[in-house]
C-alpha cells in the first residue's frame, strides 16, 4: 500500500467497533446546538462525527473514539449526556 | 455483594495506574478488584507513546523485561518543521537501554493487557467489560461502586479511570474539565517491515527512536510525534482544541497533511495505516492537578489526577500514572484497614518525586502554549538554514546581516526578549 490522505470514514473503517444499538452514550439536544454559533465540535472531533445537515446538527456515535474532546469544548451544553459506552461496547483498539 | 464481604480496594480502570496499584496491593496479599470497561484491558487506551522503565522498577524489579515492549529508545529526535523543509536534531545514546533501560516505545493495547494480567497473577481479581457508573457514598465517605445492578464495596476506591475521570467528578474532586487544560491527540499506526523502520531511522535490532515534531501543525498550538514500534510507526499530533476551534481547522486534516510533508512522507512511504486512535491529554502539568486528590474512601491516580507533563523535549504520562498507582498502593498498605489514606498517598507522591518533578516543570506549558514557539521560531530556523546552505552564484549577503534580516522578518526585538524572559522564568 501507499501512504495517502485518508478520509475520516476510511480511517474509522480500520478500527474495530462494537456498537451498542440500544443505548447511545452521547446525546444532543439539537435545539441547543441550533442556537450555538461557533459549533466547535465540527472541527475538534478527531473522527469528524459532528456534521450539520440541512441546518440540523447530526452526530453519529457509532464511530466514536471516546476521547472526550466534544464534551470539553461544548460551551452551550448541547451535549446533554456524555458517558462512556456500556461495558464491552464502543471502540476496541488493537494497538492503542 | 454485601457490605460485610468488602474488598480492601476497588480500582476503577485497568490502565497503567490501575494495574500498578493492583499489582502492588495483590502482591502484599490485599483483596483487590480491578474493574475495566473494555472487553480486555488496554482496548480503550491510546498513547504516543513511550514508557520510562524506572516506574516499572517501582512495581517489581525486572518485570519490564517480560513486558511486550516495542523498541528501546536510543535515538532522541526533535524535528523543527516549516512548510517544505525541516531541521532534525538527532541525539543517539547507545547506553540507553543497556544498564538501566531508559524508555521503550509501547503500544497500549498489548502493554495494558499484559500488565493487568500480571496483577491478576499476583492475586488481583480482574473484571473486564464492566463500566462503573457511580460511587456509593455514606456519611460523607465513599464505600463502594455501582455498576449496573451490582454494588461492590471496599475500604478504599481508587479512581484510575483516565483523563475524563467521570468518577473524580462524581466524587466532587474535579469540576468539568476546562478546555485549556487538555489537548486532543490523534494518531495513525502505520505498518512497515521491521528492517525498513531500522534503515529509515538508523536503528539496529530492537533499538528505537522517539521524535518530537515542532511546527507542522498548520499554525495550530500543539505539536506532533513519531515513535518507532517493532513493525509500525506511531505518527500523531497533539493539539489545543480551543485553538483548533478558534482557527476552524480539523485535527483530522492536520494529521493527513502532516503525513504528506516531504520530511515525514519519506519515513512512512509504502506503509499501511492499520489503526486510527484519538485521546485527550492533560496539558497544563502541575496546575492541571485537582486541588484535592482524595477524600475519605477514595484516591485519584494517573491521568484522572492530571498527571502528565510536557517538558518541551519529552512527554511523560504513563510513568507518572504507574508511580501514582504505586503511591496509592503503598498508602493503603501502610494504613491497614483504613479508608482515609489520602494524606499518606500525598506523602508518597512527594517521596517518589512525582509532585516535586511536576512542580519543577510547572510553568512549561505557558512557554509551549505560545504561537511563536510552534510556528514563528521553526519557520525562522528553517529560513536561516536555507540561507546558510543555498548557493545560487550571486554575491551572498554577509552572514550576520543576512541572519539579522531573517530574524527581523519573523519577530520583533521585544518578542525575543519577552519569550527569552518567559523561558528563563519557566526554567528557574
Amino acid at each position: 500500500m501507499t501512504i495517502k490522505k485518508l478520509t475520516p470514514e476510511e480511517l474509522l473503517g480500520l478500527d474495530k467497533f462494537v456498537v451498542d444499538e440500544e443505548e447511545p452514550h452521547i446525546l444532543l439536544d439539537k435545539t441547543i446546538c441550533a442556537k450555538c454559533m461557533d459549533k466547535p465540535c465540527l472541527v475538534v472531533c478527531p473522527a469528524v462525527l459532528y456534521t450539520v445537515k440541512d441546518g440540523e446538527m447530526n452526530f453519529d456515535y457509532a464511530g466514536c473514539l471516546e476521547c472526550g474532546t466534544c464534551r470539553v469544548i461544548c460551551k452551550d451544553k448541547g451535549i446533554v449526556r456524555w458517558t462512556y459506552p456500556r461495558g464491552t461496547f464502543g471502540v476496541a483498539f488493537r494497538n492503542g | 455483594m454485601s457490605e460485610e464481604e468488602k474488598f480492601d480496594a476497588i480500582i476503577i480502570g485497568a490502565g497503567p495506574a490501575g494495574a500498578a496499584c493492583a499489582y502492588v496491593l495483590a502482591k502484599e496479599g490485599k483483596n483487590v478488584i480491578l474493574i475495566e470497561r473494555g472487553a480486555t484491558a488496554g482496548e480503550k487506551n491510546v498513547t504516543g507513546g513511550r514508557l520510562y522503565t524506572y516506574a516499572m522498577e517501582l512495581v517489581e524489579p525486572g518485570l519490564y523485561k517480560q513486558a511486550p515492549m516495542q523498541r528501546k529508545v536510543v535515538r532522541e529526535q526533535i524535528m523543527m518543521m516549516s512548510a517544505n523543509s525541516a531541521i532534525t536534531i538527532d541525539y543517539g545514546n547507545y547506553d540507553f537501554g543497556t544498564e538501566i533501560p531508559q524508555s521503550f516505545n509501547v503500544l497500549r493495547a498489548p502493554f495494558d493487557e499484559w500488565f493487568a494480567a500480571q496483577a491478576e497473577e499476583q492475586g488481583a481479581m480482574l473484571a473486564c467489560g464492566i463500566l462503573v457508573e457511580d460511587l456509593i457514598e455514606r456519611d460523607g465517605k465513599i464505600i463502594g461502586v455501582r455498576a449496573g445492578d451490582d454494588e461492590i464495596y471496599a475500604n478504599v476506591v481508587i479512581a484510575a479511570d483516565g483523563v475524563n475521570s467521570l468518577i473524580a467528578q462524581k466524587a466532587g474532586l474535579r469540576d468539568d474539565i476546562s478546555v485549556h487544560a487538555v489537548a486532543v491527540g490523534a494518531k495513525e499506526i502505520i505498518e512497515l517491515p521491521r528492517n525498513v523502520i531500522e534503515d529509515r531511522f538508523n536503528l539496529t535490532g530492537d533499538e528505537g527512536a522517539a521524535r518530537m515534531l515542532v511546527g507542522g501543525t498548520d499554525g495550530v498550538l500543539g505539536g506532533g510525534f513519531m515513535y518507532t514500534n517493532s513493525n509500525s510507526i506511531s505518527l500523531g499530533v497533539v493539539l489545543s482544541p480551543e485553538d483548533l476551534a478558534r482557527q476552524g481547522k480539523k485535527i483530522h486534516d492536520i494529521l493527513q497533511d502532516l503525513k504528506m510533508h516531504p520530511a515525514i512522507y519519506s519515513l512512512i512511504k509504502d506503509g499501511t495505516t492499520v489503526e486510527y486512535g484519538a485521546h485527550l491529554v492533560p496539558e497544563i502539568g502541575f496546575s492541571g492537578i485537582p486541588k484535592k486528590l482524595y477524600r475519605d474512601g477514595l484516591v485519584v491516580v494517573g491521568d484522572a489526577a492530571g498527571m502528565c507533563m510536557n517538558t518541551g523535549t519529552i512527554l511523560r504520562g504513563i510513568d507518572l500514572a504507574i508511580v501514582s498507582g504505586v503511591a496509592a498502593a503503598r498508602a493503603i498498605i501502610a494504613n491497614e484497614g483504613a479508608s482515609d489514606v489520602g494524606a499518606a498517598y500525598m506523602q508518597q507522591l512527594e517521596q517518589l518525586q512525582l509532585l516535586p518533578t511536576m512542580r519543577l516543570y510547572g510553568k512549561y506549558h505557558e512557554l509551549l502554549g505560545n504561537a511563536r514557539m510552534i510556528s514563528t521560531y521553526p519557520n525562522m530556523a528553517n529560513e536561516i538554514m536555507k540561507m546558510m546552505f543555498s548557493v545560487d552564484g550571486t554575491l551572498p549577503k554577509r552572514i550576520d546581516k543576512a541572519m539579522l534580516g531573517i530574524v527581523k522578518k519573523h519577530v520583533t526585538f521585544g518578542q525575543i526578549v519577552a519569550d527569552g524572559w518567559k523561558g528563563f522564568k519557566a526554567t528557574t
